[in-house]
């Protein structure tokens, strides 16, 4: 029988050794972040520098301070309130060339979020592909991710073992779905923890295929639900909790907070509640009991094990670079199959575990 | 096996305790009797005598899965649950979307206790068809039976509360019908939840009444002359029954251990008819204890020897008087219980009365705790005088005030994952002290952290590890940690040549530098103080 783990193009097809092995690596990691010497200018930086191309607004991609700033031009209000409103910031369309210096880059959908990118860097004929975070499942709430042929692909590795795998995500929304129905029949609020920054605008996306029923949601989200709405996103509509008046009875309301507002005083006026946390560790039962959370649905706004392997595949890498995440296993496993692959070190956190 | 996994999920998916006696009670109500008694069986804590090794089943699910070792083992580590581990891997396989559904009761009887006596080839074959058209939930509850590790999470008086009120009986009686051993059969669910009060397995014990650790002093607990104080013996908890000439004697862990104590077994075969006793296994000789380990060398032995028969020889030293003349006296006060105890003791040197011990005053008793360790005993048990004999572990009329525990300073050496709940952090460590230059691994220990610690602890062991053994971490040997523990043994199976009884964290030393930590040194001396 044919094995799962296995996918058949993986087999020694990228073996062929790297065309460019002559050249110095057109990236490589500085104290500063990724670094693309020839265009001068660095990816995702960690500290403050003259130059920032940025893959996509979540903190650990997007740090404030450096002189400049160039990104997708569907991610320019996230990354305006993640920088602040001040910073140089510059954007591109997906898919249109810019010359830097003495490379041309170019950004394209990485489905992760929002104006999510996966940033095209090329010179004298090698291409670079820095992948920043991404997944292959569709979302309503973002472009979808484009396979783009290169020569290095960075990757995320965030879920990079066998054991992550994702249901549809209309069937986790179904879920969710049903849960804030059986909590609703019996009076209670149902309180769902997500990221504030996709994952929160993700689930009210999904849901208002479902449902026209408003959610609340915790001030960290509400700012961003609005940059959503003005990108045209179709949303459950929101009501901001704090604005509610005193008293106010939240039984068999959904509300969705950031994981940080668990256990907080904030909870208080939720009455009697379950709580659920939406996320790719949820597929692990121990990490969901650890936690304390009544239900886990399981939806990452990462590739799963299988959607990495075939990313991989799909670019026809001939090498490999592993960022963050399980980045030795699925560099192991890749170089198994006979694919040029590495580990990475840098400090990305890709779905951080609470 | 739906069912089951409706109810695994019911009872996974809530904090709360009356949602899971809801799920509980929905389901044995609407369970079969045979498959409730397998869903009984699980739910108590018991496991299925080993079908076939863990290693088949890893080796099956990489040969289907084509996981190389060196990944299945990284899956392993941070999942921490092969069953869980198996299920999430095979998800990956093509299910038919109208799985074929059998009752628990045929999967267990028909499909599962069958493949012991199967070869591996065989095995195989059976478990590998169910893998391919099982889904998730069901398979991942497939694995834990295979594996003979399902556990629900539920503690038995929440089940034993379920089945009461699916019986319309209190729980006591439930309670008592579930001691000792029984068999999953629709027989024994239907006896069980029967109301028919007169039934009785002469051997079944009494659920036991555990006393709950005194944090408070003494005084609070009023005045002296309204307690019993006994010393707190360091033995076997048990329950001898003398009932239809028969002799039972039950450890506290429900296992029947009547064949290892011979001398025990004997002396209660004088007592009278209808009689059930709580009381402490002790290695004792010329009316004083002898130390836990010699204790040990009778429960570890396969054949008794008249060796060490003669030189550990057992006694059950009493505690309470559960039954007398077939009557259940468990409602009875204290006293009264005890006035009976006193006569019907009398002249049964393997049988002793557990002794009050006298004092005028809470101060004078304190003085006496201090003898605790000379006389090879816990500190001292405090029993309210018109106390019922209750179940379970109920506050406020039984409690036990041990003596202060030993203590050392050791440094984290090692880090393991936990299980469970814990699987994704590293929760169990092994501790080192001196040894001239070098850190002797001494003892392993995890509890006593919080849970802020130990995530903190977590973290830092991640970013300090030094190297990985598979799961294993060994981490700079940086962190102080102050052990407890009640006891230490000469031990020729650890390299350090001792052992400690109930090792736990206290605290975490993190004012302690790994030079401030003790000595093996120190430790080998307080063995010899001590023995």
């Amino acid at each position: 029988m044919a094995s799962i783990g296995t996918p058949r193009y993986l087999n020694g097809a990228l073996s062929a050794s790297y065309p460019f092995q002559d050249r110095p690596p057109l990236i490589t990691v500085t104290p500063q972040g990724l670094y693309c010497a020839p265009g001068d200018f660095h990816i995702d930086p960690w500290h403050p520098v003259e130059r920032a191309l940025i893959t996509h607004a979540h903190g650990d991609h997007a740090r404030g301070g450096s002189r400049r700033y160039l990104g997708a031009r569907t991610g320019e209000g996230l990354l305006h309130r993640r920088l602040g409103a001040d910073s140089a910031i510059d954007t591109l369309p997906y898919g249109e060339r810019l010359r830097i210096n003495d490379v041309t880059v170019s950004f394209h959908p990485a489905g992760h979020v929002l104006g999510s990118a996966q940033i095209r860097i090329e010179h004298q004929g090698e291409v670079w592909v820095v992948s920043g975070d991404y997944k292959r499942a569709p979302d309503p709430t973002c472009e979808p991710f484009e396979v783009v042929r290169c020569n290095t692909f960075i990757t995320e590795a965030t879920f990079g073992l066998p054991i992550y795998r994702w249901d549809d995500t209309r069937l986790v929304a179904e879920d969710i779905l049903r849960w804030w129905d059986a909590n609703r029949a019996v009076g209670r609020s149902a309180v769902l923890f997500c990221y504030a920054l996709g994952k929160a605008q993700r689930i009210l996306a999904e849901l208002a295929r479902l449902t026209d029923r408003p959610a609340y949601v915790h001030g960290a989200l509400n700012s961003l639900v609005a940059v959503y709405r003005e990108a045209g996103v179709k949303m459950l509509p929101t009501q901001l909790v704090s604005e509610v008046e005193k008293g106010t009875s939240f039984a068999g309301a959904l509300v969705l907070a950031p994981p940080s507002a668990g256990g907080s005083t904030w909870m208080r006026r939720f009455g009697e509640h379950e709580t659920g946390f939406a996320s790719g560790w949820m597929r692990v039962r121990g990490n969901r009991r650890r936690r304390g959370f009544d239900r886990g649905f399981v939806l990452s706004d990462h590739a799963d094990w299988p959607d990495l392997l075939r990313t991989v595949a799909d670019t026809r890498a001939e090498r490999v670079l592993v960022t963050h995440g399980y980045t030795d296993p699925l560099a192991h496993y890749l170089r198994d199959k006979g694919v040029d692959a590495a580990p990475l070190a840098t400090p990305f956190e890709g779905e951080a575990e609470d | 096996m739906r069912r089951l996994a409706d109810l695994y999920e019911a009872l996974d998916q809530t904090t709360s305790t009356n949602a899971k006696v809801e799920a509980l009670v929905r389901y044995f109500k609407e369970a079969p009797p045979e498959d409730a008694a397998w869903a009984l069986y699980f739910l108590t804590g018991q496991k299925l005598k080993r079908l076939l090794t863990t290693k088949l089943l890893v080796g099956w699910t990489q040969e289907l899965t084509g996981i190389p070792d060196w990944l299945f083992a990284e899956v392993y580590a941070s999942v921490g649950d092969l069953a869980e581990v198996i299920a999430l891997l095979l998800d990956g396989l093509e299910r038919p979307a109208e799985p074929e559904e059998l009752p628990l009761s045929v999967w267990l009887e028909q499909r599962l206790l069958p493949l012991r006596d199967l070869d591996a080839v065989e095995q195989r074959e059976r478990v590998v068809s169910w893998w391919k058209v099982m889904p998730r939930r069901e398979l991942f509850l497939l694995n834990k039976m295979l594996t003979g590790e399902l556990r629900v999470g539920v503690s038995a008086t929440l089940v034993i509360r379920a089945v009461a009120q699916v019986a319309g009986l209190p729980p006591p009686s439930v309670a008592h019908r579930l001691m000792g051993t029984w068999k999953p059969t629709p027989a024994f669910f239907k006896q069980l939840v029967s109301p028919d009060v007169s039934d009785g397995d002469r051997s079944r014990p009494y659920p036991f009444y555990l006393a709950s650790p005194l944090e408070q002093p003494p005084e609070s607990l009023g005045e002296l002359k309204d307690w019993l104080v006994e010393w707190k013996w360091d033995g076997i908890r048990g329950q001898l029954i003398r009932r239809q000439g028969g002799v039972y004697l039950w450890s506290r862990g429900e296992e029947l251990i009547t064949e290892r104590f011979p001398e025990i077994t004997e002396a209660a075969a004088a007592l009278p008819e209808g009689t059930v006793l709580d009381g402490e296994v002790l290695a004792y000789e010329n009316g004083r204890p002898l130390p836990f380990a010699q204790l040990q060398r009778r429960i570890g032995r396969q054949k008794l020897t008249p060796k060490v028969l003669a030189e550990a020889p057992a006694a059950f030293i009493v505690y309470d008087l559960l039954e007398l003349e077939g009557k259940d006296l468990r409602e009875r006060p204290l006293r009264e219980r005890r006035a009976k105890l006193e006569a019907l003791l009398k002249d049964r040197p393997r049988v002793p009365l557990s002794p009050a011990v006298k004092a005028e005053s809470w101060d004078e008793l304190a003085k006496l705790r201090d003898q605790a360790r000379e006389r090879n005993v816990e500190g001292f048990m405090i029993k309210r005088l018109d106390s019922a004999y209750l179940t379970g572990r109920k506050r406020g009329d039984w409690w036990k005030w041990k003596i202060d525990p030993f203590t050392v300073d050791a440094v984290l050496l090692y880090a393991h994952p936990g299980h469970g709940r814990r699987s994704s952090l590293y929760t169990d460590y092994t501790f080192a002290v001196w040894n001239g230059q070098e850190l002797q691994p001494v003892t392993k220990a995890y509890s006593g952290l919080t849970d802020e610690e130990i995530a903190r602890l977590d973290r830092w062991i991640r970013a300090h590890t030094k190297e990985k053994y598979g799961p294993v971490r060994s981490v700079e040997p940086e962190q102080v940690f102050e052990l407890h523990f009640e006891g230490i043994q000469a031990s020729p199976r650890h390299k350090s040549g001792v052992a400690l009884r109930f090792p736990r964290i206290a605290r975490w030393r993190t004012d302690k530098k790994p030079q401030d930590a003790d000595t093996l040194d120190s430790l080998k001396e307080l063995l010899h103080a001590v023995h």
